[in-house]
């Protein structure tokens, strides 16, 4: 492809050798953890759903057990081997067994692994091929209706009833929408377990849960034989229950994830020690089921300067590439995000987004690059607010954006209804197609705004990069390099749950996958 | 002007009193010439005559979406309307701290978060953060405020514990997103929390967000209310000007 922006390559170098650097400071760190929510995950993994008679997860009610005893340390995989070599029975029934009281799982003669192989096996190929199940049903289906053109027209549902939004994201898809995401209910991040079975309240969102995915995956389905398009299913793996959310989301084969290394931390105020190997994992199991992440570096503009804060894009865009490359996805799934968020009073303000969009858009070639649109700067006036979204739109056309969540026209006044979606996706349709190829007619000026812009962004990326990689990640995070916001190593929530790992420790599944990826 | 309405006030398309409106909505039917009549028959009923739909179209699932004009048959007089607005003057940066400095000669101690389960932070950040909105500086910024930003999802009960804790003047309780109406529940338990406690006097209780109005957060039980489009000077303004009020013999 011809290079409109002149990028210079040895920044990037520099980028890329500082950000390896950084991922290298952690990586001691996540290998030598685990968390209870990994755990949960693992269980989850082995078939264990449904609640005990209180209403409480079977995969939190096993690893809570485990993890009071202090015996997570081997990994929960292992105690439900051993107790399967030692009942004959199933994961669920195991689980089941604990939830009564009846199992006393812990007290079972402990086996090794190496005995425990024959019984490991089966257990794995059983889980894992729930997976690789729904990887190849999303081939099978892509082949006969292919996704639509990029940009994708992404849109949001947040009724809160995941009944009504199966409606809204019908129409959405016949209305043209290629991505249907199911926003979750406000706070869901901070809860330390997947709710459990359809649900028909939420605030702002719905909750995520494995049989609301399982209800919009068939709407979907169903709406993509209609449109002869594969409509793409998102939900949230961020948050308290990161890793879990992926290996639901796997199985009920959704398409993309929001996935960021560090969200959670900075927006969340979760604990950095518990998220960074949260996202390690929940990333492993993202790649094994081909969902495309979406990091979510939008939110720094949102809280922090979006034209002085351009750079720490770039820069966090690197660490997450590094870090997701290092649980084993390929650039073809990592969707780095960003935003148009620059005040719209700014003069040249246009040329400044398409600066930024040019530069990442380049810099990242193979990545399927999320862009967000304006937020920050709507007032309820929908008809300005119809604009920015042209100028938003045009601006992903022009700059070859792959995924773009398009802006509601009444955003800041409520969550979208149904006409406002509709407005959206014809304000995008109409420029995406009616600009489709003006990308091939366009080179930057040398020494023009776009290219001076673009250089300035990068060269800062780079010294912030390599400011962190000096420094280190977890302290450069509790100075506040990103958004403005200082998060302490040791505080947030959910710090309890990280569980340093025994010698004995062993994720099969994890093993496993990293290997078919091809990363050991 | 002569207005044969008097007072009255009625939208404007091109002539006085033409009473002009442009409004949208969804049907939950198929578009359908029958469809579209409907959506003219329902103008009528809310009062528009001569209801025109401009464009209808089809949005799939069994809905449709029209935009229509109609005149306003109906006038208000504007003279009899009362609306509560925050009266304090907007200050700027160097006054407000001025007047802090000057009548309180103390810092004024401010504790703000998003409460609930809203965990949108925008709205307080901008008014709180150092870097504030729009160019002007956040409550931070401010060398006679003293701040805590408690930052989102924070418990009506962990704000009082903080506010107490500090020994706040004022609390800045942010709402943005809300659905079904969650944001009063929320903000009403602040207010009983606080009264239950005997604290409710202790603070200057402050709300903001975009489905906020002064007169909405008086109902509430607040002292004050701001709504979209708010800056930090006025937020400051009328924090340092009624506890300047309040100290004053």
């Amino acid at each position: 492809m011809e290079e409109k922006l002149k990028v210079d390559k040895a920044r990037v170098e520099r980028c890329l050798t500082a950000a390896d650097s950084i991922a290298d400071g952690i990586a001691g760190h996540i290998e030598a953890n685990t968390t209870i929510s990994v755990e949960r995950s693992v269980l989850r993994l082995l078939g264990i759903d449904g609640v005990d008679a209180g209403g409480v997860p079977l995969p939190n009610v096993v690893a809570d057990t485990l993890h009071r005893e202090g015996l997570l340390d081997r990994g929960a995989f292992y105690w439900i081997a051993n107790a399967a070599a030692e009942t004959g029975r199933s994961p669920q029934e195991i689980a089941s067994g604990m939830a009564e009281g009846t199992l006393p799982v812990t007290t079972f003669p402990r086996r090794s692994w190496q005995e425990l192989d024959k019984v490991v096996e089966p257990l794995l190929e059983e889980g894992l091929n729930r997976l690789r199940r729904s990887r190849r049903e999303r081939s099978e289906l892509q082949e006969r209706f292919p996704p639509g053109p990029r940009p994708w027209l992404y849109v949001i549902v947040a009724t809160g009833n995941i009944y009504e939004d199966v409606v809204q994201a019908r129409a959405a898809a016949l209305q043209g929408a290629d991505i249907i995401a199911v926003i979750r209910t406000t706070a869901q991040s901070l809860l330390d377990y997947i709710p459990y079975g359809p649900t028909t309240e939420g605030f702002g969102g719905t909750y995520a849960t494995q049989e609301n995915f399982r209800i919009m995956r068939q709407a979907l389905d169903e709406a993509g034989e209609q449109t002869g398009r594969y409509i793409q299913l998102v939900n949230y793996c961020s948050g308290l229950c990161m890793p879990e959310i992926a290996v639901t989301g796997g199985m009920e084969r959704l398409d993309m994830m929001l996935n960021d290394s560090m969200y959670g931390i900075l927006f969340r105020d979760i604990n950095m020690k518990r998220t960074f190997v949260d996202q390690d994992f929940s990333r492993t199991v993202n790649a094994y089921t081909g969902i495309i992440i979406n990091t979510g570096e939008d939110n720094y503009l949102t809280t922090a300067d979006a034209v002085e804060e351009a750079h720490t894009v770039l820069a966090s865009q690197f660490i997450n590439r590094e870090l997701a490359r290092r649980s084993g996805m390929p650039l073809s799934l990592m969707g780095l995000g960003h935003a148009f968020e620059i005040n719209p009073d700014k003069e040249d303000g246009l040329l400044y987004e398409i600066a930024g969009a040019q530069l990442i858009r380049q810099i990242f070639p193979d990545c399927p690059i999320k862009y967000m649109p304006p937020t920050k700067y709507k007032t309820g006036n929908i008809f300005k607010s119809h604009l920015q979204d042209g100028l938003f739109n045009l601006t992903g056309v022009l700059t070859g954006q792959s995924i773009q969540l398009l802006g509601m026209l009444t955003e800041a006044v409520h969550t979208p209804f149904l006409q406002d979606r509709a407005l959206s996706i014809e304000n995008a349709k109409y420029i995406f197609n009616n600009a489709r190829h003006l990308a091939d007619e366009i080179t930057y000026k040398p020494d023009g705004i776009i290219q001076r812009r673009s250089e300035e962004i990068l060269a800062q990326a780079a010294d912030q990069l390599e400011e962190i990689a000096r420094e280190g990640l977890m302290p450069s995070l509790s100075r506040g390099v990103f958004a403005n916001i200082a998060r302490p190593v040791d505080g947030g929530k959910g710090a309890g749950g990280v569980i340093p790992k025994g010698p004995e420790y062993r994720n099969p599944f994890k093993e496993t996958m990293r290997k078919e990826l091809g990363h050991e | 002007m002569n207005n044969p309405h008097g007072n009255e006030v009625r939208p404007y398309g091109d002539t006085l009193n033409d009473g002009k409106v442009q409004m949208s909505f969804t049907l939950p039917v198929p578009a359908s010439p029958e469809a579209a009549e409907a959506a003219r028959e329902l103008a009528r009923k809310m009062g528009l005559e001569e209801p025109e739909v401009c464009s209808f179209r089809d949005l799939g699932e069994a809905f449709s979406f029209y935009i229509l004009y109609g005149r306003c048959t109906h006038g208000v007089d504007i003279s009899r309307i009362h609306v509560a607005k925050v009266d304090t003057e907007t200050l700027n940066f160097y006054e407000i701290n001025g007047l802090i400095e000057k009548e309180l000669d103390r810092k004024i101690r401010v504790v703000g978060a998003c409460t609930g389960s809203d965990a949108h932070t925008v709205g307080l950040d901008a008014i709180m953060n150092m870097k504030g909105y729009a160019g002007e500086y956040g409550l931070e910024r401010y060398p006679w405020f003293e701040t805590w930003n408690m930052g989102s999802q924070v418990p009506n009960e962990v704000m009082i514990r903080k506010a107490v804790e500090v020994g706040a003047d004022a609390l800045l309780v942010s709402q943005v997103v809300t659905q079904k109406e969650v944001h009063i529940h929320n903000l009403t338990e602040l207010v009983e929390l606080l009264e239950a406690e005997g604290l409710r006097d202790r603070f200057l209780l402050v709300v903001g967000g975009p489905r906020i109005s002064h007169e909405l957060a008086l109902e509430l039980g607040y002292d004050a209310g701001f709504g979209p489009s708010t800056l930090p000077v006025d937020v400051a303004s009328y924090i340092a000007q009624t506890l300047a009020k309040r100290s004053r013999p």
